[in-house]
């Protein structure tokens, strides 16, 4: 208990009246923050709240227009990156900084070498990543190199750097987003560590669920504004929840019982193969019906996007049959299968949703651009497209709402929501969603799901493949687990985290 | 073929790499940054024009290397204030900037000298001639080594061994300095050098002068040590074979030297076969070979090196996220 009392009274940072524009953007208004040494501290709000910016400001890369910043006590000016390391500040980006050709060591080595040769700095670096990994457990092998390692690993390289330039605060802006389950957790034991070795942690997240395993206190965000400060251990998730989005949220789908009619989407047999021949779907089947959700859980990589692509036409099967509503798909191409009636929202909305450069309404019709509704022969009707794409944004509460926006300047659930509404507003028979929600905030899931929800109600076969276990369980009215490109094993949507977590671990059948 | 002939095309072969090698170098320094530079040809003409002049003027073949070196920093940094300051892009700077050094070599050239663009002869004592190592004449007589010894390691000037020095002392700053590791970063992610703490703009400037700085050497090389003047457009093509040497080299200093001794080959051979017949076909018009070197780079270029992986920053102006 005297050791809980001293912790709080000794802050590792304070914020003072922090408060920065950018335009007529006020990214963060007059902030206050004490985080206490030795405490994880969490920091939530949804995409666009002004997390990232303050920490930034934290980290050296943007100046606060007024407010003061004070470490253990001492006000600082963090003028650049320099001094916010100097200042024992180390932050894990999201996007990892790293250099992927280089080996880990060469990594934690940049912008510390110790002298213009690098072959001194070599030497101490090793002694000094041994030290690390046997203080916190944090073990890589140094002369691996990063684009041949697992995401968690450079995620804990990443720390290795911070921690090699003597960070005794450390920031972690989204850093479970990559991982998975199994190295959340691991991330998460090294936080720990980290703690009780009197690090102080800033952890920076939009996932609740985390927020609550982890932290000691809490931080809520919300429009460029702090809106609360909780102890973790007294306040719950549906009340952080509503501070974040500013309105009570539904945070578990409220849906009916299914009413599955006649099979609509039929796989018998497929196997897929990568670009390299590696097989990523073996020989797997299953049906389903109009008027269903049939979810497919696993952990990323054991096929569900190989699979999500064999139906798309994206990907070639190397053997058996995809049927839609009875009829082959063999031979289509993506268009054709629009034309049967499918719908797929892709995995990943930069890569394959959406064209970022390109303005909201030109993305809104994208693969859809040959319909006679928007346009005859080579020309566009763009007031067709822009009005189309108006409705849209009214009907599915994109913000901004402007059609002429440039994709890259919407928040990400806005960016999924502009994919998710262009292919439902098709009214496809047979929608095939990948990762629904991944980067999405609160608000904008719950909007998400409902809109899933509908089309099973309006009678749609619905596939969905998600990495969010929660996700599956809570909108799917049947689940497959997928492990090593397999079909392990089909459940009841009522089927209990562990059993799932279980198959989905190749463990049980 | 003759032993003496296959000598003599590798002799001058090697005097036709160096200014590749030169070149190739210069790009290997600002692409490893992440600032492509296709200007190397203009950097390459500029500095040849810079140091006729001054050599021709001063009678000092090291002033002439003094000023090819200043011009080409020169317009390096005119690159890196488009392309890392402005952040502009950085293809079309580096085109304008061989047009301008195109131009600008004319013109000045007709002004100054009024030879239709070429420079006065440069007087023996402002250039480059060849060294004749110790025991070249003593060694001619042993078979095989004695030859190669005297025509192709002996007898050249002073540049074609610095060249070849250069391979090895790039190597060790890209891999062995701190400055080295950093540049290399810097093309891939600078976004790590950034937050590193680590000034993105500075570095990158820096890796441009060493650029500028053998870019130097290479149009030093072409005209008061290959030549005795400059003459209109005298690079002819060859910043963009360097280019073509660095990527078939993968970005790497050893095999880069390999590969400019390939082209360099060709080039020589070329020259060889000038008004030679082939065997069952006849004489071949000589462009044939000439464009030897340029199908080659197009072969290359195509992808069948397998996969050539640039610096992944590579022509992208780096701005902090937002």
């Amino acid at each position: 208990m005297s050791l809980d009392l001293q912790r709080e009274t000794e802050p590792a940072i304070e914020l003072v009246g922090i408060d920065k524009k950018f335009g007529a953007v006020h990214a963060n208004k007059n902030i206050n923050l004490t985080v206490a040494k030795g405490s994880i501290h969490g920091i939530i709000g949804e995409n666009g709240a002004g997390k990232s910016t303050l920490m930034s400001i934290l980290y050296g890369f943007y100046h606060a227009d007024q407010g003061e910043i004070r470490i253990s006590g001492k006000p600082v000016t963090i003028r650049d990156s320099q001094t916010a390391i100097s200042s024992g500040i180390g932050m894990v980006h999201q996007h990892f900084m790293l250099v992927e050709n280089f080996t880990v060591l060469e990594n934690v080595m940049l912008g510390a070498e110790g002298g213009q040769l690098l072959r001194k700095g070599v030497a101490s670096a090793r002694r000094e990543l041994k030290r690390l990994e046997d203080d916190y457990g944090l073990e890589v092998d140094p002369d691996a190199v990063i684009e041949e390692l697992p995401v968690g690993s450079q995620q804990r390289v990443e720390i290795l750097k911070a921690l090699y330039r003597g960070a005794e605060i450390l920031i972690l802006d989204e850093p479970t987003g990559v991982l998975t389950p199994a190295e959340a957790d691991h991330l998460f034991k090294v936080l720990r560590v980290l703690r009780d070795q009197g690090k102080t942690i800033i952890l920076i997240t939009h996932k609740l669920r985390e927020i609550m395993a982890i932290t000691d206190t809490v931080s809520v965000m919300r429009r460029g504004e702090m809106v609360a400060t909780r102890k973790t251990a007294e306040t719950t998730v549906e009340e952080l929840a509503e501070l974040m989005v500013g309105r009570r949220v539904l945070l578990r789908v409220e849906k009916g019982e299914a009413n599955p009619g006649k099979v609509l989407l039929s796989v018998k047999n497929l196997t897929v193969k990568d670009s390299r021949g590696v097989t990523m779907v073996d020989d797997v089947s299953f049906d389903v019906r109009a008027g269903e959700i049939v979810g497919i859980a696993g952990v990323a990589g054991n096929g569900q996007s190989e699979l999500l692509e064999a139906i798309a036409g994206i990907r070639k099967p190397a053997s058996g049959e995809i049927l839609i509503d009875g009829k082959s798909i063999a031979g289509s191409d993506p268009a054709a299968l629009r034309e049967l009636g499918l719908a797929h929202i892709p995995e990943d909305r930069h890569h394959m949703g959406l064209v970022l450069k390109f303005e909201e309404y030109e993305n809104s019709i994208l693969g859809y651009h040959r319909d006679q509704r928007y346009g005859r022969g080579a020309m566009l009707n763009l007031e067709a497209v822009r009005k189309d794409a108006e409705e849209k944004i009214a009907k599915y509460d994109i913000r901004p709402p402007n059609p002429r926006l440039r994709t890259a300047n919407f928040s990400g659930g806005n960016q999924q929501k502009i994919v998710v509404a262009r292919e439902i507003e098709r009214d496809p028979n047979v929608l095939i969603i990948g990762q629904p929600t991944r980067g999405v905030d609160i608000g904008a899931i719950e909007f998400i799901h409902k809109r899933i929800i509908e089309m099973r109600d309006a009678g749609k076969a619905v596939l969905l493949v998600s990495v969010e276990l929660d996700e599956i369980r809570s909108l799917s009215d049947r689940i497959l687990v997928m492990f090593a490109g397999k079909v392990v094993g089909e459940k009841s949507g009522e089927a209990g985290e562990q059993t799932l977590g279980l198959m989905m671990a190749g463990i049980a059948a | 073929m003759d032993f003496d002939i296959f000598i003599s095309i590798l002799g001058s072969a090697v005097r036709l790499s160096i200014p590749l090698l030169f070149t190739a170098l210069a790009g290997l320094f600002s692409e490893r940054a992440g600032i492509f530079d296709i200007g190397l040809e203009g950097k390459m003409l500029a500095s040849a024009f810079a140091s006729a002049c001054v050599a021709y003027a001063t009678g000092n073949a090291w002033a002439g290397l003094g000023a090819g070196i200043g011009i080409a920093i020169v317009f390096s940094l005119v690159h890196g204030f488009a392309s890392i300051t402005n952040r502009g892009n950085q293809i079309v700077s580096g085109v304008a900037l061989n047009f301008v050094a195109a131009g600008l070599t004319i013109v000045l050239g007709q002004a100054w000298f009024g030879q239709g663009g070429r420079t006065g002869q440069v007087p023996a004592s402002g250039r480059f001639s060849g060294i004749t190592l110790p025991g070249a004449e003593m060694m001619r007589e042993v078979p095989i080594i004695g030859p190669f010894y005297a025509n192709v390691i002996s007898g050249n000037n002073i540049l074609t061994y610095l060249a070849f020095l250069m391979v090895p002392i790039s190597w060790w700053v890209l891999y062995r300095t701190r400055f080295g590791l950093r540049l290399r970063a810097v093309g891939e992610n600078p976004g790590a050098v950034d937050t590193a703490g680590i000034s993105v703009t500075w570095l990158r400037y820096r890796a441009l002068i060493v650029t500028g700085f053998l870019a130097g050497f290479a149009g030093t090389y072409l005209s008061i040590a290959q030549s005795a003047a400059f003459i209109n457009n005298m690079s002819a093509g060859k910043g963009y074979i360097a280019l073509a040497a660095l990527i078939f080299a993968k970005w790497k200093p050893v095999p880069v030297m390999l590969a400019c001794l390939l082209f360099g080959f060709l080039d020589a051979f070329a020259n060889f076969m000038q008004g030679k017949a082939l065997p069952l076909i006849g004489e071949v018009p000589v462009q044939i070979f000439q464009a030897l070197p340029y199908i080659l780079t197009c072969v290359l270029l195509a992808g069948f090196i397998g996969i050539a992986r640039p610096p992944k920053a590579g022509g992208v102006p780096y701005t902090k996220e937002r």
